[in-house]
């Protein structure tokens, strides 16, 4: 354990606790509805609170931006990594480790499950092209990468699990109302659990509200969030599905 | 027409001839077929609605019980009309006859069904006459509308809290109101019944909350001097089903587009064209303003490299839609700003494709949606790329403008984020009101040449498809690169050969006459 370390928000000094946020409030523009805004600030722990505007939206609504100086800290000693653990290794490297510890192609499937209709987050990962100049899956030739696109139903995703005797599922989540998001990440698991194919396959959830801690609590193993490349996910994969085969990898 | 780019005429209309060979292959290869959706689209027309103890609703179990008997290959209007001259006593006892399939089935063709069934025909056209006199009316009420329209977005998933985003967007300046249906909708072979307050996503698409909707906007009419239009989704499994809906209630504009729903959601490619004719005639005969949805080819493609294919979707949409009587004014071709913004010079490539799309297509009130794709999270920067986003728009006179949301890829948008997006076209379109009146694209430069490549390629990839036929090339995976053949995916069940003694009394109403022409 390391020692305390105290960090607050920070603007312009060090522990100035500069902090901007943006809210409505259901009730009609007025001077009351400003000092409203400032004192729900303040009880957000945030002193000085600045209200810079103040706009009726809607009849009833109002909306504010409030800049103002945090007093809560937060110990930074105190907090466990929660990123799902991976070395980070290039495609080259990833492609040359799963040839010698596996000698076959690990099959990949990625689908976004049930009402999600999106795949923006799962096409960064499978497609060729990939994101933010790192190329997908699909490009791997270490991985059979199959996208069964959007609107998956968890059923098909475990037939789809037992016919492709599939190495790993990526599960994409993408926007959420409701909370949905969770519930469909839920299933797939009970799903999975009940046709006895969990321990069979890696499972990763990954998504603009998740991280590798809510993924855990779901029980899957391992969750990325927004901005995450194919590389760090195949790495990943490579190092997880290694742990489970008993694969001793090269140089870990 | 403005003619900045120095596109060639004789090339478009080239482009417009293959268009043409396309469409007509796809009325050659359709027109002996029904569906299911569109037969239970002659019953909605006709006032069956309602579901039974199972939530099913009624025009479902009639069409079920008429296929389980083999009597839909002649159309559910000859059937309602025997059933009525053979002395059911209304449109509803009718209904409860048909939905029987034992009585179905000792139902016989009544030689007087057409006569019976008659008024019930000009009933529904005339009330979809009236909707569309009522909106002519309102809307010469007010001052002409500003430029780009703009487009808002709700999708609470409870049409009563729908009415409240609804009426605020309206409030601050919004055109147009579409309500994003539930997430699977587009999936269920059936439409949901009544007021419903929980979707994924969106809000169902149901006649009642079609109505609660058009209330609420006819409501806040007086107050702001203008008319919003509403916008619902006629594409999917019951496309011409939403769309009588939809004219019966008096919406304004529908996307309505089946080569989304063959190439993202595997719908049989024959079941939803077929599908879309009636839903386009429906439209067309309503006065509704259609979208197409060229733009979702860009959401998950690249929208460089896919450019040429938006042209080349565009251009055979166009002859669909007009094959179908719908006119210039009511053909909003989409397209979409989702060039990749680390890309350099990729706005000069965004202007080109907008410019180009507006002067192909002079009359059509071209639909333009916002990044969605490249939207990271930073609100700051999704703020920005709308605005780009909006510029463009205004530079390159385009009609109808999907309202970017700075918390696009979050979640759906909360209150503020509307209005912050209103207030950001409403800016940006008075400040750069004359603009695209001053611009001049010099020849051969970049904005230029990119036209006239995206033209070309959309040339050739239109010469591929009328060789092949639309049918083939969908097969092929000419689209998107994905294979979709004629005869598998989502509804094919649905789709019946019909009968020499087939009869849709809508269709032959609505296609006698051009439909679409303005009043």
């Amino acid at each position: 354990m390391s020692a305390p370390k105290a960090v607050r928000p920070y603007g312009d000094k060090k522990n100035d606790g500069a902090v901007q946020i943006s809210f409505t409030l259901p009730i009609p523009k007025s001077a009351v509805a400003t000092e409203a805004a400032k004192r729900y600030v303040s009880k957000m722990g945030i002193r000085e609170p600045y209200v810079t505007l103040a706009e009726a939206i809607a009849p009833g609504f109002t909306y504010f931006i409030v800049y103002g100086r945090a007093t809560h800290d937060v110990d930074v000693s105190a907090i466990t990594a929660e990123e799902a653990p991976a070395a980070p290794l290039s495609r080259e490297d990833i492609d040359a480790e799963i040839a010698s510890r596996f000698g076959r192609r690990l099959v990949v499937l990625g689908c976004a499950l049930e009402s999600d209709a999106h795949t923006v987050g799962l096409d960064a990962i499978f497609n060729m092209k990939g994101f933010a100049g790192d190329y997908g899956l699909e490009r791997y030739h270490g991985f059979d990468a199959r996208n069964l696109g959007a609107q998956v139903p968890v059923a098909e995703v475990a037939r789809q699990v037992r016919d492709a005797n599939a190495d790993a599922v990526l599960v994409s989540a993408t926007v959420t109302q409701n909370e949905i998001h969770i519930r469909h990440l839920t299933d797939l698991v009970d799903m999975l659990e009940a046709e006895r194919l969990r321990d069979n396959v890696v499972l990763v959830a990954g998504g603009a509200r998740v991280d590798h801690a809510l993924a855990k609590e779901l029980g899957y193993d391992a969750g990325f969030g927004p901005g995450t490349t194919a590389s760090r996910v195949a790495a990943f994969l490579l190092q997880e599905l290694s742990r489970r085969h008993g694969v001793p990898g090269a140089g870990s | 027409m403005p003619n900045k780019l120095g596109l060639s005429p004789e090339q478009i209309e080239r482009c417009r001839r293959l268009a043409r060979q396309v469409a007509d292959g796809v009325r050659e290869q359709t027109s002996q077929y029904t569906t299911v959706a569109t037969e239970r689209t002659v019953l909605r027309l006709f006032g069956v609605d309602g579901v039974d103890a199972d939530d099913v609703p009624i025009p479902n179990r009639v069409i079920e019980s008429l296929q389980a008997c083999g009597k839909l290959a002649r159309g559910a209007a000859l059937w309602m009309g025997s059933a009525l001259a053979q002395g059911a006593t209304d449109v509803s006892a009718a209904a409860a006859l048909l939905a029987d399939s034992k009585r179905a089935a000792a139902l016989s063709e009544h030689p007087r069904w057409r006569e019976t069934v008659a008024p019930h025909v000009e009933a529904a056209v005339a009330r979809i006459r009236g909707n569309r006199a009522e909106r002519e009316r309102r809307q010469a009420a007010h001052p002409p509308e500003e430029l780009p329209l703009l487009y808002a977005i709700v999708a609470t998933g409870n049409i009563h809290e729908d009415l409240v985003q609804a009426e605020a967007a309206a409030r601050a300046g919004a055109q147009c109101i579409a309500v994003i249906r539930s997430t699977a909708q587009s999936l269920l072979d059936h439409v949901p019944f009544g007021a419903t307050t929980s979707g994924f996503g969106g809000t169902f698409a149901t006649q009642e909350n079609f109505r609660l909707m058009r209330a609420a906007l006819d409501r806040v009419e007086p107050e702001i001097g203008r008319y919003v239009r509403l916008v619902n989704y006629c594409s999917g499994l019951c496309m011409p089903e939403i769309a009588a809906m939809g004219a019966l209630e008096r919406l304004d504009m529908m996307l309505n587009d089946a080569l989304y729903g063959i190439i993202f959601r595997d719908i049989n490619p024959l079941r939803t064209l077929i599908d879309q004719n009636f839903s386009r005639r429906i439209n067309a005969a309503a006065g509704v303003v259609i979208n197409t949805g060229e733009d979702n080819y860009l959401t998950t493609a690249d929208a460089v490299e896919q450019a040429p294919a938006v042209l080349a979707s565009q251009f055979i949409n166009e002859r669909l839609a007009k094959n179908a009587g719908l006119q210039d004014w009511q053909i909003g071709l989409g397209h979409a700003f989702e060039i990749d913004p680390e890309l350099e010079d990729g706005l000069l490539l965004e202007i080109a494709q907008a410019e180009a799309a507006r002067e192909i297509f002079p009359d059509a009130p071209l639909k333009y949606m916002p990044p969605t794709k490249h939207m990271t999270g930073n609100i700051f920067r999704g703020y920005q790329q709308n605005a780009l986003f909006m510029l463009t728009s205004v530079a390159t006179g385009q009609s109808i403008h999907l309202l970017g949301m700075l918390t696009e890829a979050l979640h759906t948008p909360f209150l503020h984020d509307r209005w912050l997006a209103i207030e950001q076209a409403k800016t940006i379109r008075r400040n750069a009101r004359h603009l695209s009146e001053e611009i001049a694209f010099p020849p051969g430069g970049r904005i230029v040449r990119r036209a006239h490549e995206v033209l070309r390629d959309a040339e050739r990839i239109l010469e591929v498809v009328s060789q092949k036929g639309l049918f083939a090339a969908l097969a092929e995976g000419v689209f998107a690169d994905t294979r979709r053949p004629r005869d598998r995916g989502r509804g094919f069940e649905g789709v019946v050969r019909r009968d020499a003694a087939y009869s849709n009394p809508f269709l032959e109403a609505w296609s006698e006459t051009p439909a679409g022409a303005r009043a």
